[in-house]
């Protein structure tokens, strides 16, 4: 959690030196391919995303690896699939790519990312649909932060 | 990533799909299934020790100088090559084996033997390197520190290390420079009933020489044939039980 | 028994700032080469999917050997009594500490992921030696400084000895772990061998007691203060059996190795066909390793000669860094044996013997840690008071007295 934390710090730090410094540009990104649910944009609300994205990352991370559980809501490739831009020939551009989604955010809030050292940076080439062949059936209920370790960081999980 | 044309579009894309199942049951051939009903997991379920996954390759039925197992996995993986082999990855890789003896010559894959007692998993510092309950072993590449312990303990040559940075990395298959990897029996399409990419590619050349599914389950294919037919484990002297094994050596 | 006295170096010299510099300069080439080998990835190294660990790790697991061997002296003055090593101890005990941290510093940078070192801190399987080796090195920094604490503060003394105890349990069974992140390789044709832990322990008696006698000798050239001939020529022929123990050891493992027709293999490819492995181990540990120094420590017309034993301590250390490489990359450079009584050919390259050429950027970065470690060393002696004032005949207590110095003098003579 350190780390979202300095992240949040630094957003601050940047946001309250650099007020009015026209070299700081407000990030901007492509907009979503869908909407989650007809009252929710993101897979939780906005604002949750924004915060602790990484939370729900770090958890789908170690139920994926350790426990094979592949479900799509928490993926990164889930993330990627709905968030990466495409150019006017329809081709998909990363999503660390400067003015994408991850990386104007980021750069914004000075926080280093390394998910896509080793992360595709583009959508799946499958269709999603082929990709996460067992959509989630039940009704969503929003998953609550509680429900997750307060360290995810490195910490594996047990379910 | 040239080939973009199946990707759903924005309208058509929906999250929550009515009709989709709630078990990761897909059918592979009419009858049969990759896992029998009752160890079956829903997809939101950890994977237990009830299943443990194994592969029997049948020496006598895999062609020498084919290496269609080998071109499966590399395209599964996107492995590549580079201009210095000896850095390469193989998950899998094709043996061809002469007796000094009698002359008499073979071929056999090699991969990843997914060992039930795995000399990588027991000396990876970190604990990057382990056993899945199912039996799978694997690498944690977000806690592998790149120490290449586990490579220098492995008995079958198994694990390779990213020596370079990657760009051209699959969705379904992260790696990156600093960490070692190898054959995860293709957990990514296990996980969803599939078979693993070599196992798919030897029967489409119609060689049938590698067989996998669930050890632990005596009416499946490879339960059945493990129970009947000898089969032998490489380096069995060290006893590690592993879930590759081989019949006709 | 005589109090000794210590002191600093006076460090103002151009001698020092000089060294100083220069060693710094080596450091941070080591530094750029580690920083260029994370940023390029590994391919920039003679290092490969064969040969996974290469010539860093000759230097950081030499160092780190060197380090608990370069303990000794200390503990032969504690746990065996000697008290004429007594006034050796303190800077037997930097020594440990700044070789221990000048290998760890090289193994971590090495690392495919260096910048994940905190993963290291954080994530244990206790399972492995390496994870194990990880609490033995950082327990044995703690351990040292602790006993370095005893000997100079005064109303520690009294516990220095007790310490002594605690910290040569610490370093034996340190090494056992470092030999044994060999030994309990099981793949491996070259490893698997109970004999690498006491061998490695023989083998860290001998570096670390070579180390410890260049730095002794330099540090009182350079100062000007006397060294006595008793203590260089005891400390000589401490080395020569540690010299004749290492090559035991070695003999031992072949021996063994050799009977089994199992290891006729590995055994003729380090021994004869293995092209440079077998050079080196002949050339460079056995005779420049071994047999010299012997000859050097004990033949009458060397043995009195300073020059010669300096000589004979630096050879050893050739001959260590030598006899490491030919344990670590010859050992992995032999194929493994899947299918013994076989030939086994593939694309990646099954069967055939690994082929590894050192790289630029390894060698710096290995001779920078080892620099850092020599960095750490002289600017702990002038800061705090390691070196005691006088090493001379006359001033050191020998075990049995006033005639026993005179004895040591005399066979020191003849």
């Amino acid at each position: 959690m350190k780390l979202v934390s300095l992240g949040l710090l630094g957003v601050l730090v940047v946001a309250a030196g650099q007020a009015g410094d026209s070299r700081i540009t407000e990030p901007s990104w492509p907009p979503a391919r869908a909407k989650f649910s007809d009252i929710q944009g993101c897979v939780e609300p906005t604002e949750v995303m924004r915060k602790d994205h990484m939370r729900f990352l770090f958890h789908q991370r170690d139920r994926t690896v350790h426990q094979g559980i592949r479900t799509e809501r928490h993926s990164l490739v889930g993330c990627v699939d709905c968030h990466s831009g495409e150019d006017q020939n329809g081709k998909p551009i990363p999503i660390n790519a400067a003015g994408q989604f991850c990386q104007s955010c980021h750069a914004y809030a000075g926080v280093n990312m390394d998910c896509f050292q080793c992360h595709a940076t583009t959508p799946p080439l499958q269709t999603s649909a082929s990709y996460f062949p067992t959509k989630i059936a039940k009704p969503m209920t929003v998953m609550t932060l509680a429900a997750l370790p307060a360290n995810a960081w490195y910490l594996s999980c047990d379910g | 990533m040239a080939d973009n044309s199946n990707r759903l579009q924005p309208g058509r894309r929906q999250f929550l799909s009515k009709a989709a199942a709630t078990a990761t049951l897909l059918a592979l051939a009419p009858g049969v299934r990759l896992v029998d009903l009752a160890r079956a997991r829903a997809e939101d379920e950890p994977v237990t020790a009830a299943v443990r996954w194994g592969m029997l390759i049948d020496t006598t039925k895999c062609a020498q100088g084919c290496d269609a197992c080998v071109r499966a996995c590399d395209t599964e993986f996107g492995l590549t090559t580079s201009d210095r082999p000896e850095i390469d990855a193989h998950y899998i890789r094709k043996l061809d084996i002469r007796d000094e003896h009698t002359g008499k010559t073979y071929s056999l894959p090699m991969l990843c033997q997914h060992c039930e007692h795995p000399p990588c998993v027991d000396v990876c510092p970190t604990g990057a390197s382990f056993r899945r309950a199912d039996g799978m072993v694997l690498v944690d590449k977000h806690t592998c520190i790149g120490c290449r312990y586990c490579m220098m303990a492995c008995p079958y040559k198994a694990r390779s290390f990213i020596h370079e940075e990657l760009t051209t990395q699959l969705s379904h298959a992260p790696r990156g420079k600093g960490t070692v990897e190898s054959c995860t029996f293709c957990a990514h399409r296990v996980d969803r009933g599939q078979m693993p990419a070599c196992v798919e590619s030897c029967a489409a050349e119609g060689h049938h020489a590698m067989v996998f599914g669930d050890v632990n389950d005596a009416s499946s294919e490879i339960g059945k044939r493990v129970r009947q037919v000898p089969s032998r484990q490489v380096r069995a002297d060290l006893n590690l039980n592993t879930a590759v094994r081989y019949e006709g050596l | 028994m005589k109090t000794a006295h210590y002191r600093t170096i006076e460090g103002r010299s151009a001698g020092y700032y000089g060294l100083l510099g220069l060693l710094t300069v080596i450091v941070l080439a080591g530094l750029a080469a580690a920083h260029y080998m994370e940023v390029e990835g590994h391919h920039v190294t003679g290092m490969n999917n064969q040969i996974v660990w290469g010539t860093p790790h000759v230097f950081a697991v030499f160092l780190i050997v060197a380090a608990s061997g370069a303990l000794n002296v200390a503990s032969v003055a504690s746990v065996f009594g000697r008290a004429m090593y007594k006034p050796l101890a303190r800077l037997s005990g930097l020594l440990a500490m700044t070789l221990l941290v000048g290998g760890l510093a090289i193994l971590v940078l090495d690392l495919g992921r260096p910048d994940r070192l905190i993963v290291a801190m954080t994530y244990y399987n206790f399972k492995s030696i390496f994870a194990w080796n990880i609490f033995l090195y950082i327990g044995f920094l703690a351990v040292v400084v602790m006993y370095l604490w005893m000997m100079f503060e005064r109303r520690m003394n009294q516990y220095s000895t007790t310490m002594g105890y605690v910290a040569f349990i610490w370093r034996l069974v340190l090494t056992t772990g470092t030999g044994s992140i060999f030994g309990f390789l099981v793949a491996r044709q070259a490893y698997d061998a109970a004999i690498m832990a006491p061998m490695f322990i023989v083998m860290s008696f001998s570096f670390g007691t070579a180390v410890f006698l260049l730095v002794l000798m330099a540090a009182y050239r350079w100062t000007a203060c006397t060294l006595g001939d008793a203590i260089v020529h005891r400390l000589k022929n401490l080395q020569g059996i540690f010299v004749a123990g290492t090559l035991y050891f070695v003999l031992a493992y072949h021996l063994t190795n050799l009977y089994a027709a199992e290891h006729h293999g590995i055994e003729r490819f380090l021994l004869i066909d293995g092209g440079v492995y077998p050079t080196i181990f002949w050339t460079i540990q056995i005779v420049l390793g071994g047999l010299v120094p012997l000859a050097l420590f004990y033949l009458p017309m060397f043995r009195r000669s300073r020059i010669w034993i300096g000589v004979g301590a630096a050879l050893v250390i050739i001959g260590g860094l030598g006899q490491v490489y030919v344990i670590i990359i010859g050992g992995q450079a032999y194929p493994l044996m899947m299918f013994p009584g076989t030939e086994v050919s593939s694309n990646f390259f099954d069967g055939a013997v690994g082929t590894y050429t050192p790289s630029l950027p390894e060698i710096v970065l290995g001779v920078g840690g080892s620099a850092f470690a020599v960095l750490l060393t002289i600017l702990a002696l002038r800061v705090l008071p390691f070196l005691p004032r006088s090493l001379s005949d006359a001033d050191l207590t020998t075990d049995g007295g006033p005639s026993a110095v005179a004895d040591e003098i005399r066979s020191a003579q003849t």
